[in-house]
């Protein structure tokens, strides 16, 4: 079997540079981008917007289009109902807490 | 290799429960979870609760490792036999448990995969996880990262070298956490919550499939004197009663070099002078407030209590009237 292993770090490798692609934080990706990316099938990311956990913009899920900050709401969302066993309204609502807390947090510093 | 105290982790007696250990997990996760926590380490704790409980859960895992545990002597080197652990990364863990009821990131990691190729490969026998990609194209996972960087590194651009540790799937398809180190040119301009993407630095994909991509969030690491928002940056000037009075000219040590300000007289407390386009630079770039603190010299000496009651018999002033007092 092939496999590819470009994360395979040696010294000199890890001393090489890299630049990367800077994402604005008004780039707009698509389902199938976050479905890609996140290695989720549709249907957990339709969830995840029904229940208010994402913001999207657009009419059809076709049309939906996402903030790259969606893909760790994303993230989050998948890990706390794995690690956590709490159903999705039980993440949808941590989240949310979790925005609020840092929210205040914001605000102390000010 | 060190034999962990799984049962000191968990802080339960090594004579509880199931229903015990799976409670102490609960708590523990939830505590030390890294996306809810804000416990120093939260990370390092929750892995090593999720390896406590990934043993601790299973009797017959359980009874392995408390079996490991009484030829151990505390201090010594562990090297556990061969074959005690065959099967455990990606074993059925069936047991009626459903998904989501376990902290099970092999499995997560296999489901994950397995979804993706749109079949579910669970239940397979652990030897045969290997093969089971063979002539499998499949493009490797992108994986994300936050990376904490200095303010200034926005105003300037710069090098940083950063490590992650990174769940990998080995060719005999078991799950390694991987440390990597990699140095990242951080862009001039940079803000909060934009992201970098290192094409091709993500998982490895499958025959011909090329790797996924990482991911880098960049966050500001708390700065004493600055605070960001968005591309603005805040800085307190602490200044006299008289500055702010009379006006002055102060020296500012600004994120983008000294700056000479201007205070305009009859200043208040809290007062925000903008300097336009000394936030964080970029095609729009950010402004620089600096917001007035007023600073009250100590009466410490007679002649300070002096001064103070000069100011008293001076002024026909009440700073309450807007509280409703009168003048």
């Amino acid at each position: 079997m092939k496999r590819k292993n470009p994360g395979e770090t040696t010294v000199e490798q890890a001393l090489m540079e890299l630049h990367g692609e800077l994402i604005s934080l008004e780039a707009e990706f698509t389902l199938e981008d976050l479905c890609r990316s996140c290695m989720l099938q549709s249907d957990h990311i339709v969830a995840l917007v029904q229940e208010g956990v994402l913001e999207v913009h657009g009419e059809d899920t076709t049309q939906w289009r996402f903030r790259i900050s969606s893909f760790r709401r994303v993230r989050t969302a998948m890990s706390l109902q794995r690690d956590l066993g709490v159903n999705l309204a039980g993440a949808a609502l941590a989240l949310e807490l979790l925005d609020r807390i840092a929210e205040l947090e914001r605000r102390i510093s000010s | 290799m060190e034999l962990k105290d799984y049962y000191k982790i968990m802080g339960v007696e090594r004579t509880a429960t199931q229903d015990e250990i799976k409670r102490a997990y609960r708590k523990l996760a939830r505590k030390y979870h890294p996306d809810v926590s804000s416990e120093k380490n939260a990370e390092a704790h929750f892995k090593e609760v999720g390896e406590a409980y990934e043993v601790l859960k299973d009797p017959e895992k359980r009874m392995a490792y408390d079996e490991l545990g009484s030829q151990w002597k505390s201090g010594q080197d562990f090297r556990p036999p061969p074959g005690w652990d065959a099967g455990f990364e990606f074993s059925e863990g069936g047991r009626g448990r459903g998904r989501g009821d376990d902290f099970d990131f092999s499995d997560f990691f296999e489901s994950r995969y397995a979804r993706q190729h749109g079949g579910t490969r669970r239940g397979s026998g652990g030897d045969s996880h290997g093969s089971a990609h063979a002539g499998m194209n499949l493009q490797g996972q992108d994986h994300h990262a936050r990376v904490m960087v200095e303010l200034e590194d926005s105003y300037t651009g710069a090098t940083r070298q950063i490590s992650l540790r990174i769940p990998e799937l080995t060719p005999d398809g078991h799950v390694l956490a991987r440390e990597r180190t990699l140095k990242v040119r951080i862009p001039k301009g940079i803000r909060e919550g934009q992201q970098i993407r290192l094409a091709g630095q993500g998982g490895m994909g499958l025959g011909d499939a090329g790797a996924g991509d990482l991911y880098l969030e960049v966050a500001f690491k708390p700065h004493p004197r600055y605070r960001v928002e968005g591309g603005d940056v805040y800085l307190g000037l602490p200044v006299a009663p008289w500055e702010a009075a009379l006006g002055a000219n102060v020296q500012v040590k600004a994120p983008s070099g000294t700056i000479d300000l201007k205070v305009p007289a009859q200043s208040q407390a809290e007062k925000k002078l903008r300097l336009k386009g000394r936030g964080l630079p970029g095609n729009a770039p950010g402004d620089l407030y600096v917001v007035l603190k007023i600073v009250i010299p100590p009466a410490d000496t007679e002649k300070a209590r002096d001064a103070y009651r000069q100011m008293q018999q001076q002024f026909e002033f009440n700073p309450r009237t807007a509280l409703g007092e009168k003048a």
